[in-house]
C-alpha cells in the first residue's frame, strides 16, 4: 500500500516537473523578453510555492509522525508474543519460528557480529516491516501479521559474502 | 568584482581532473552495468566478485563525484578569490594515491566491505579478506579525505582573505543587517557553504576511519557500533550532498552566459543557502530510521529536516533556472541543455528521496532498490549532468565550436535512458527488491535485465560526452 502510494506520487510529481521543464525549455529559444518582469513573476511564484509547500507538507509531516514504529509498550492484558532474533554471518537465529494472526509479536532483534537488517517479507515478496540488527543493541519490532502463511526474513543490511543468502522462514497460523 | 584569469597550471589541472572524472565515471558505470546484468540473470558473476564491484562502484562514484564537484567549484571560485594551484595539484595527486590504495585493497586484497564500511564489517569478513586489506581500504579513504580537507582549507583561507569571514561570504550582512554592500556572488556563497559543511564531515569521517583502523589493529580499543554508524552517515550524507552543492555552481555561472541574464545573490537566495547549510548537517539521522535504539527525537528531527533540508536551495535554484531561461532567446547546445537537465534531475530525485525520508514509508522501503533509485536520479541526471555540461562549456569556450548531431542525439539518449534506468530502480523498490543482493530471486530478475538495457545506453552517451571532451582537448592542444 505505502509502496504503491509512494510510486504513484513519484510518477505524478516527476511527470509534472518534466512537463514544466519541457514547456519552458521548448519556448525559451523562440522569443526574447526583458528579464525584469520575468524575474518579478518568478519571485512571486516562488513565494506562493513556498507557502503552498508549507501548507501541504506540515500536515503530511504531522500525520506521518503519528505512525511511528518505535513504541512497543504493551497493556497488561494484551496477547503479545516475545521472540528474540539474532543475526549471524550468515544466518538468523530465532527463538520461535511461528506466529499467529491473532497476536502481536515483538521481535527483540540484535546481532552477534556485524550489522544486519531484519526484514519481514510476505508471500508476494513485499516488505511488511523491518528493523536493523545491531551488535550490542536490541531493537524491538512489533508486528501483527495480516494473514496466515509463510513469511520470509531477509537481511537488508549488507553483511558480507553471503548477505543475499541470509534467509529464513516464519509460519503464521490463523 | 574583478575577475581573475586562470593560471595555465590551474587550467591544465582542471582539464586533467575532468579527464580523470570522465574515465572513472565510465569505468564505474560499466561496473554498475555488470552488476545489474548479474542481478538480472543475464550473466553469472560469483558473489565475491559482485560485492567487490559493489564496493568499488560505491566508493568510486562518491569519490569521483567529489572530484567533479571540486573541479567546478575551484574553476569558478578562482575567478573571485586567490586559490593555490599547487594545492589543487596536491589534492589530485593525493586523491589518486588514495584511489590506488582502495583499488588494491579490493582487487588484490579481496576487500568487499561496501563503501559505507559499517563498523565492524571491515574487520569481520569471516575470512573473505584480510585485516591488512581492510586497513588498506580504510587508509585509502583516509588519504582521499585528506586530499579534500586540503582543498577546503585552501578554499576557506582564500574566501576569508577576500571577504573577512564566512559570515560575510555567506552574505549575512545583506541578509540580517540590510547592508547596502553588494552581496557575494552565488559561487562564493555556495563555496562557503560547502567548505564549512564538508570540513566538518571530513573531520568526522577521518575520525571514524582512524578509530576503525585502531580497532582492527587492537580489538581492545572498542567502538560503539551505533556511534560509528552515526559518524559514517554524517560524513557520507554530507559529502555526497555537497557534491551537488559544488556542481550547481556551473548552473549559476554558465546559464547567464547563454541568456545574458545575471544570476545574483538576493536576500532569498542568501537565506536559502544559510538554511540549507544548517539543515544538511542535521538531516543525516534519516539514514538511521530503522535503528530503533536511536533517540526518537533524533529520528523525528531526521524526518522533519528531510522534508526541508534541500528545499530552500532547490526551490531558488529550480525556479531561478526556469526564470533565467524563460523566453530568453537561449541558444541550445549540449552545455546549456545538460545544465538545465541537471536541475530537473536534482529536483526530480528529491521527490522519491523525501518520500523515503518519511519514517513509516522507510519501514517498507529502507534498503530496497528505492534508495539507489532516488540517489541515482539526482546523481546521474543531476550532478553528473552538471559536470558534463561544464565540460562542454569549457571546450565551447575555448574553440567557439558548434555541437554536431552526435552531441544532440547523445543528449537525448542520455536523458531518456538515464530516466528509464532510475525508474527501473524505483519500480524495483516499489516491489520490495532488496538492494546490494548479488543474486536475485527469479521474480526480481526482469527488473534488473530491463535496467541493464537502459544502463548500456547511458554508458554509450556518457562515453560520447567524455570522448568529445578529450578529442577537443587534443585538437586544440589545450593540455600543452
Amino acid at each position: 500500500m505505502l509502496q504503491q502510494t509512494s510510486w504513484l506520487i513519484t510518477i505524478i510529481l516527476v511527470t509534472l516537473l518534466a512537463i514544466i521543464f519541457l514547456f519552458i525549455a521548448s519556448s525559451a529559444a523562440k522569443s526574447k523578453e526583458d528579464y525584469a518582469p520575468v524575474q518579478k513573476s518568478a519571485y512571486l511564484l516562488r513565494t506562493k510555492l513556498f507557502v503552498l509547500s508549507l501548507l501541504v507538507l506540515i500536515p503530511i509531516i504531522g500525520y506521518s509522525l503519528t505512525k511511528l514504529p518505535y513504541d512497543t509498550t504493551m497493556a497488561s492484558n494484551e496477547r503479545v508474543k516475545i521472540v528474540t532474533a539474532v543475526g549471524h554471518q550468515w544466518y538468523w537465529e530465532l527463538s520461535d519460528m511461528t506466529a499467529s494472526v491473532k497476536e502481536d509479536v515483538i521481535y527483540k532483534v540484535t546481532s552477534a557480529d556485524v550489522n544486519h537488517g531484519f526484514a519481514i517479507y510476505n508471500a508476494d515478496l513485499e516488505v511488511i516491516a523491518q528493523t536493523q540488527a545491531m551488535p550490542t543493541y536490541t531493537n524491538e519490532l512489533r508486528v501483527r501479521y495480516p494473514k496466515p502463511g509463510r513469511y520470509k526474513i531477509l537481511c537488508l543490511e549488507y553483511c558480507g559474502l553471503a548477505h543475499h543468502a541470509m534467509i529464513t522462514e516464519i509460519t503464521v497460523s490463523p | 568584482m574583478n575577475v581573475m584569469p586562470l593560471p595555465t597550471g590551474g587550467k591544465r589541472t582542471i582539464y586533467t581532473m575532468l579527464v580523470v572524472f570522465s574515465s572513472v565515471i565510465l569505468l564505474m558505470m560499466i561496473a554498475g552495468l555488470v552488476m545489474r546484468l548479474s542481478q538480472g540473470g543475464v550473466i553469472t558473476l560469483p558473489a565475491d566478485m559482485f560485492y567487490k564491484l559493489l564496493t568499488a562502484h560505491g566508493v568510486g562514484m562518491v569519490g569521483i563525484a567529489g572530484l567533479g564537484g571540486s573541479t567546478i567549484m575551484w574553476y569558478f571560485l578562482r575567478q573571485y578569490v586567490q586559490l593555490h594551484t599547487s594545492i589543487l595539484i596536491t589534492t589530485l595527486v593525493l586523491f589518486l594515491i588514495g584511489v590506488s590504495c582502495i583499488l588494491a585493497s579490493i582487487f588484490l586484497g579481496d576487500f568487499a566491505g561496501a563503501w559505507t564500511f559499517l563498523f565492524p564489517l571491515p574487520g569481520h569478513s569471516m575470512g573473505v579478506w584480510t585485516n591488512e586489506a581492510a586497513i588498506l581500504f580504510l587508509t585509502g579513504l583516509l588519504i582521499v579525505g585528506v586530499a579534500f580537507v586540503l582543498f577546503y582549507l585552501d578554499a576557506g583561507r582564500a574566501i576569508i582573505q577576500k571577504y573577512g569571514s564566512f559570515s560575510r561570504s555567506l552574505g549575512w550582512p545583506q541578509l540580517f543587517s540590510n547592508s547596502s554592500d553588494e552581496a557575494p556572488p552565488p559561487t562564493v556563497v555556495a563555496s562557503t557553504m560547502v567548505t564549512i559543511v564538508n570540513s566538518l564531515a571530513l573531520v568526522v569521517g577521518a575520525s571514524i576511519l582512524i578509530m576503525m583502523i585502531i580497532n582492527i589493529l587492537n580489538p581492545n580499543f572498542t567502538i560503539d557500533p551505533l556511534l560509528a554508524k552515526n559518524m559514517i552517515y554524517f560524513f557520507g550524507h554530507t559529502f555526497i550532498n555537497a557534491t551537488i552543492y559544488m556542481a550547481i555552481i556551473a548552473v549559476y555561472e554558465i546559464l547567464p552566459h547563454y541568456t545574458n541574464r545575471p544570476w545574483k545573490s538576493n536576500r532569498i537566495f542568501l537565506a536559502a543557502w544559510t538554511a540549507s547549510s544548517i539543515m544538511v548537517l542535521i538531516v543525516y539521522p534519516h539514514h538511521l530510521f530503522m535503528d530503533f535504539a536511536m533517540p526518537t527525537w533524533m529520528l523525528i528531527m531526521g524526518q522533519v529536516i528531510s522534508y526541508t533540508s534541500g528545499f530552500p536551495v532547490l526551490l531558488v535554484t529550480t525556479l531561478g533556472t526556469l526564470a533565467i531561461i524563460y523566453r530568453s532567446g537561449i541558444k541550445w547546445d549540449a552545455a546549456s541543455a545538460l545544465l538545465v537537465l541537471s536541475v530537473f534531475g536534482w529536483a526530480g530525485g528529491v521527490i522519491p528521496a523525501v518520500i523515503d525520508g518519511t519514517i513509516s514509508v522507510n519501514q517498507v522501503m529502507h534498503n530496497t532498490m528505492w534508495v539507489p533509485g532516488h540517489f541515482h536520479f539526482y546523481l546521474i541526471i543531476g550532478m553528473i549532468a552538471m559536470v558534463f555540461g561544464f565540460m562542454y562549456f569549457l571546450i565551447k569556450d575555448s574553440n567557439k565550436g558548434q555541437d554536431n548531431a552526435l552531441d544532440r542525439v547523445s543528449f537525448w539518449v542520455y536523458t531518456l535512458s538515464a530516466t528509464g534506468f532510475v525508474f527501473m530502480f524505483l519500480a524495483s523498490g516499489k516491489e520490495g527488491i532488496a538492494r546490494r543482493f548479488a543474486i536475485h530471486f527469479p521474480e526480481w530478475q526482469s527488473y534488473s535485465a530491463v535496467a541493464s538495457i537502459f544502463a548500456l545506453f547511458v554508458i554509450v552517451a556518457a562515453a560520447v560526452f567524455s570522448l568529445r571532451f578529450i578529442f577537443r582537448l587534443n585538437a586544440k592542444k589545450l593540455m600543452s
